[in-house]
């Protein structure tokens, strides 16, 4: 156990610095207000950061929602960590750098959900590690005023346990436990994968009632639990295949849809531990990303086949199971997925075969869908179906035979009761299960990314 | 489109070869069949690309729709085994047959008619080199890019500047140089062909649109009224507000827009800040900023408003009127810069300095009955010289339905003439027109005698006058002769012409007078004559000469017909020889030509008797 040196504590700071916190909580907007506004002047270099990234989404350059979701935490972290904190409401301050910048991201391209989801991340981030220093600072107080001990003194696995349990209890007051919090406050916890927002290892560290290091430390434990999601992130390939061997069995056949990383991945994490099993690899019109799959698969040494979309239907009673991906995964456990899925799903579902969705956590998203075969989808360009130069004799307007439309939908909608299971970096679930799940990762607060004036908690 | 391919091949070539100073994109694209225009409503266009290197070696444009021959010169074809030829309508291939063309490239060439029927679409994307800068900077006065600029470089072979293509596939790129081509690229976005360059993704004012079913794109701040009907493919901007009843398809309408109720609205472009009050029709129109239509008013099809323009009440504006509130230019100003108020104008690219004008304009134009109704405000343009054909062809609105039956009847007349002589036999056939151009020379050299004779008047008349000494003289007209290409009999012909008109011109009062001119000139010039007459033939062309100027030019000397050829008989200027040969030639002519014959009958028998 680490242990650190304990800073003298007198009992008056401690009783103002708690004051002030809960006037920040409790949403003091004039404060808050003017501490935002002094702390608005970004560094000139992030700004030309946010805007490069927003260009490129805007133009639609960043492809898959892992890549975004990695992107936009990079972003994230250099935004947290050039923004001036000020001595008090340094959460709100973040909060709303934060805020502004995702409000930008997500309304550069609303379709892809990852870039709201990592902004809610970072944002319950940021709140739980200021409740953290927080309830530590209160833990400190009780420790101290009950040992009345002035050295410096070693702090022992109890404190820190003491130290969570309040910090559990300070944040039961102010909304209903989450169910990683109440998982960690059994003292293993902080081997649990998502160790993200507020271990046992940062409150040890965070035990400073000094206000000075107090500033720098909740930015530097943001910023640290941030690099822990941009780790998560690109590590969760590895985590969905570690269960591969879990549900891929002997000779069954498998049956996906288009490319995905994470599929290729599992199907190989499978293929590792000497399970032999058929793919079929639908090829996924109109942009055949299934083809790359397929190759990747068949240079990978595992036996695949290719069938067109169409053909799904005819060979879905020899599959035991489909295992795709997906766009994002919305709270009612509906998924946005490749154009073409929600026709495997009801085949699936037709001939009762298992429908497996691999999803990494930042594809959680807590929003629910409404209309999401429009509003949710995004029409790409028709010349992916068919060569313009061919059929612009037809779709001359002014001569009145303007009559051929293309639509090139690129998502989607599969409703939750196709879907038998999510895979996630944390395992498996139920799609009924996708709201809990996405509790723990986002803060209620946080659902609307928008700047509001009073930007308190 | 995407231009780093393109640019990769351009800088590629370049390190190649630092003359591929140009690549040009282009794109497939199908013409309408029936009527022979492109979508965006472009001349026509043709091309020769060299398939294996992409290098262009003919580009033609055609401003004049008039289909014609294309020439194509042989040396293109000699320097390039393999040639493509791409154009941009399918009638006009057909008319490859009638080129001028070597008989031994023929069957080569009709083959590769027939592989390269493809149809091309110029997007007017070039990438240039820094030498294309100092190009223009050289020729200044290029006045068109592509039929100055690049014919210019193309047919310019000192440089040997070399001008490649790159040919996009599904890519999308196009231009706008008229108000067919910005509705048709309109259509093209809103259709998503740009994709992401589209309303919904690339929001380029402040406020996020929606798209919606159907192609309906939609701000977020819009009031529209419940029983309005609004139909797909249509983008309104935010704060537009729309009344009952009213229906609006396939159109662009801005932001700020107050349109009322029962409005009907078709393939329009609306932009920013116009009302339209209640009751109003609008089709295929144009309408620029702060526009107000009153109510009641029709805008037919291929309107043009510009900027802040009022229509009255009521009022109906007619097809393809283009209404602004400045004055049109006066016919006066040269085509370009009609063109140029024209754009400034209408299309709005500097809207600061129109706004400027217009005010002025307000104040002093706003008369409470105008060209445009009770209280309308504005001019009614007048259609320029290309007249109603430019028209339809250009506007926003839709091809007339007469125009395509039309088109269509002539095409198909098109093709039946083409099934009778088209295909020509690989053989042969062609080759009689191929040298047509004999003709040419034929009509050409007609002209060439014309004005040979008169330098070789011109010249002895100053040698006369100058007294410039015979060899000179004959030098001079050898000069000519080379110049013109001529034979030594045209320059016997005409110098003994110029002779006798001198002869002529000199006073004289009676015919023994000009007989004694006659004899003056000849004795003077009778060296420069005679070095001339070396042989029969042009002795005999000296005397038709002479029988031609008697009997048209210079009537004086019909008399004297025979006095003077004999006189030339004893001067050694003709023989008797040519004489006789002369009277042959002259057997089987009418009795008309025959005059001079008789008349000098005889001269004939003398001489056949001296002989």
């Amino acid at each position: 156990m680490i242990c650190y040196p304990y800073p003298k504590v007198t009992f008056s700071p401690v009783r103002e610095h708690l004051k002030s916190w809960t006037a920040q909580n409790l949403g003091s907007a004039d404060t808050a207000a003017i501490q935002i506004l002094f702390s608005l002047p970004k560094m000139p270099d992030v700004q030309t950061l946010v805007n490069d990234f927003l260009n490129q989404l805007k133009k639609r350059k960043i492809e898959g929602s892992q890549a975004t979701a990695k992107l936009t935490a990079e972003l994230l972290r250099s935004v947290i960590s050039q923004q001036r904190v000020p001595h008090t409401n340094q959460a709100t301050a973040l909060i709303y750098a934060v805020r502004a910048v995702g409000e930008q991201l997500i309304a550069a391209n609303p379709v892809e959900l990852a870039v709201g989801n990592i902004v809610r991340r970072v944002l319950h981030i940021i709140r739980e590690e200021d409740l953290s220093l927080a309830t530590a600072a209160m833990a400190g107080l009780g420790v101290s005023a009950a040992s009345d001990d002035e050295d410096d003194m070693e702090r022992d696995e109890n404190s820190v346990l003491s130290a969570a349990a309040v910090a559990a209890a300070a944040r039961s007051t102010l909304r209903p436990p989450s169910l990683q919090t109440l998982l960690e406050d059994t003292p293993d916890s902080a081997a649990a994968p998502h160790t993200s927002s507020s271990g046992g290892e940062s409150d040890g560290r965070s035990r400073s009632v000094d206000k000075g290091s107090r500033v720098r430390k909740l930015k530097h434990d943001v910023i640290e639990a941030v690099n822990e999601l941009i780790q998560d992130i690109s590590t969760c390939y590895e985590q969905i295949a570690e269960q591969a061997v879990e549900h891929i069995h002997h000779n069954e056949v498998i049956l996906t849809l288009g490319s995905s990383k994470t599929v290729l991945e599992f199907l190989y994490a499978a293929k590792e531990k000497q399970r032999s099993f058929k793919v079929f690899v639908a090829e996924g019109a109109p942009r055949y990303q299934g083809h790359i799959l397929a190759k990747e698969l068949a240079a990978r040494g595992l036996q695949t086949t290719v069938i067109t979309d169409s053909a799904v239907f005819a060979m879905i009673s020899r599959v035991n199971m489909v295992i795709v991906g997906a766009h994002a995964v919305m709270a009612n456990g509906g998924v946005i997925a490749p154009v073409g899925l929600n026709m495997v799903a009801l085949a699936a579902q037709r001939h009762a075969v298992p429908f497996v969705v691999l999803a990494g956590s930042h594809k959680l998203c807590p929003l629910y869908p409404h209309n999401p075969e429009v509003l949710l989808n995004e029409l790409r360009s028709p010349s992916e179906l068919l060569d313009f130069g061919e059929f612009s004799d037809c779709m001359d307007s002014a001569s009145g035979t303007g009559s051929l439309h293309v639509v090139n939908p690129t998502f989607d909608y599969v409703p939750p009761k196709l879907v038998s299971l999510f895979i996630t970096d944390t395992g498996g679930h139920n799609p009924s299960y996708m709201y809990r799940l996405i509790a723990d990762y986002y803060s209620a607060d946080d659902l609307v990314v928008k700047r509001r004036p009073t930007a308190g908690s | 489109m995407s231009l780093t391919q393109a640019l990769l091949e351009h800088k590629e070539r370049r390190k190649k070869n630092s003359n591929a100073v140009m690549t040009m994109v282009i794109k497939r694209s199908k013409p309408n069949p029936a009527i022979h225009q492109s979508r965006l409503g472009t001349d026509e266009l043709f091309m020769a690309i060299d398939p294996d290197t992409k290098q262009l070696v003919y580009y033609e444009d055609r401003a004049d729709q008039s289909r014609g021959i294309l020439h194509l010169d042989k040396s293109l074809l000699v320097d390039n085994p393999s040639l493509s030829l791409h154009h941009d309508k399918q009638v006009e291939l057909l008319y490859f047959g009638v080129m001028s063309l070597a008989c031994d490239n023929l069957i080569n060439f009709l083959e590769l008619i027939r592989l390269a029927i493809s149809y091309l679409q110029d997007c007017y994307i070039d990438i240039c080199s820094p030498e294309v800068l100092s190009l223009f900077t050289d020729n200044f006065d290029y006045q068109h890019l592509r039929r100055h600029f690049v014919k210019g470089l193309l047919v310019d072979d000192i440089m040997g500047y070399k001008i490649f293509v790159h040919e996009i596939h599904s890519d999308y790129a196009a231009r706008v140089d008229n108000f067919r081509s910005y509705d048709t690229v309109s259509k093209d976005i809103i259709h998503r062909w740009t994709y992401p360059l589209v309303p919904d993704v690339m929001n380029f004012g402040k406020t996020a649109t929606k798209l919606e079913r159907q192609g309906m794109y939609r701000a977020l701040e819009i009031s529209q009224s419940q029983s309005a009907v609004i139909g797909p493919f249509t983008v309104i901007g935010s704060g537009t507000k729309i009344g009952n009843n009213t229906k609006i398809s396939n159109s662009v309408i801005g932001e700020g827009c107050k349109i009322g109720s029962n409005v009907i609205i078709e393939g329009c472009y609306i932009w920013d800040n116009i009302s339209i009050e209640d009751g109003c029709k609008l089709q295929h129109a144009i309408v620029c900023d702060g526009v107000i239509i009153k109510s009641g008013a029709v805008l037919e099809p291929g309107v043009i408003l510009s900027f802040k323009v009022v229509v009255g009440p009521e009022f109906i504006v007619p097809p393809y009127s283009k209404v602004s509130l400045l004055q049109q230019p006066i016919e006066e100003d040269s085509d370009e810069e009609l063109e140029y108020a024209d754009s400034t104008s209408v299309m709005g690219s500097q809207v600061d300095k129109s706004d400027e004008i217009t005010s002025k304009v307000l104040e002093t134009h706003f008369t409470p009955a105008s060209e445009l109704g009770m209280g309308g405000a504005g001019h009614v343009w007048s259609t320029c010289e290309s007249g109603h054909e430019e028209e339809w062809r250009h506007s926003v609105a839709p091809i007339p339905k007469d125009k395509i039956m039309e088109a269509i009847k002539t095409m198909e007349d098109d093709l039946g003439f083409i099934h009778d002589d088209s295909f020509l036999p690989p053989s042969g056939e062609l080759i009689p027109n191929s040298n047509d151009s004999d003709d040419d020379d034929h009509e050409d050299s007609r002209d060439d005698s014309y004005y040979f004779e008169k330098e070789v008047e011109a010249t002895f008349l100053r040698a006369v006058h100058e007294n410039i000494q015979e060899s000179h003289l004959i030098l001079e007209i050898n000069s000519l002769k080379l110049s013109y290409n001529k034979l030594t009999s045209d320059c016997a012909g005409a110098l003994f012409y110029a002779m006798m008109k001198c002869a002529l011109d000199i006073p004289h009062s009676s015919a023994d007078g000009l007989l004694q001119n006659v004899q003056v000139v000849f004795t003077k010039w009778k060296k420069a004559l005679t070095s001339y007459l070396n042989d029969k033939d042009e002795q005999i062309e000296v005397i038709l000469k002479f029988e031609e100027m008697c009997l048209e030019s210079a009537k004086e000397f019909a008399p004297l017909f025979t006095t003077i050829l004999h006189q030339l008989y004893n001067d050694d200027v003709v023989e008797e020889n040519a004489i006789l040969s002369w009277e042959d030639e002259k057997k089987d002519a009418d009795e008309a030509d025959k005059v001079f014959v008789k008349q000098a009958q005889k001269l004939i028998q003398w001489t056949l008797m001296d002989e």
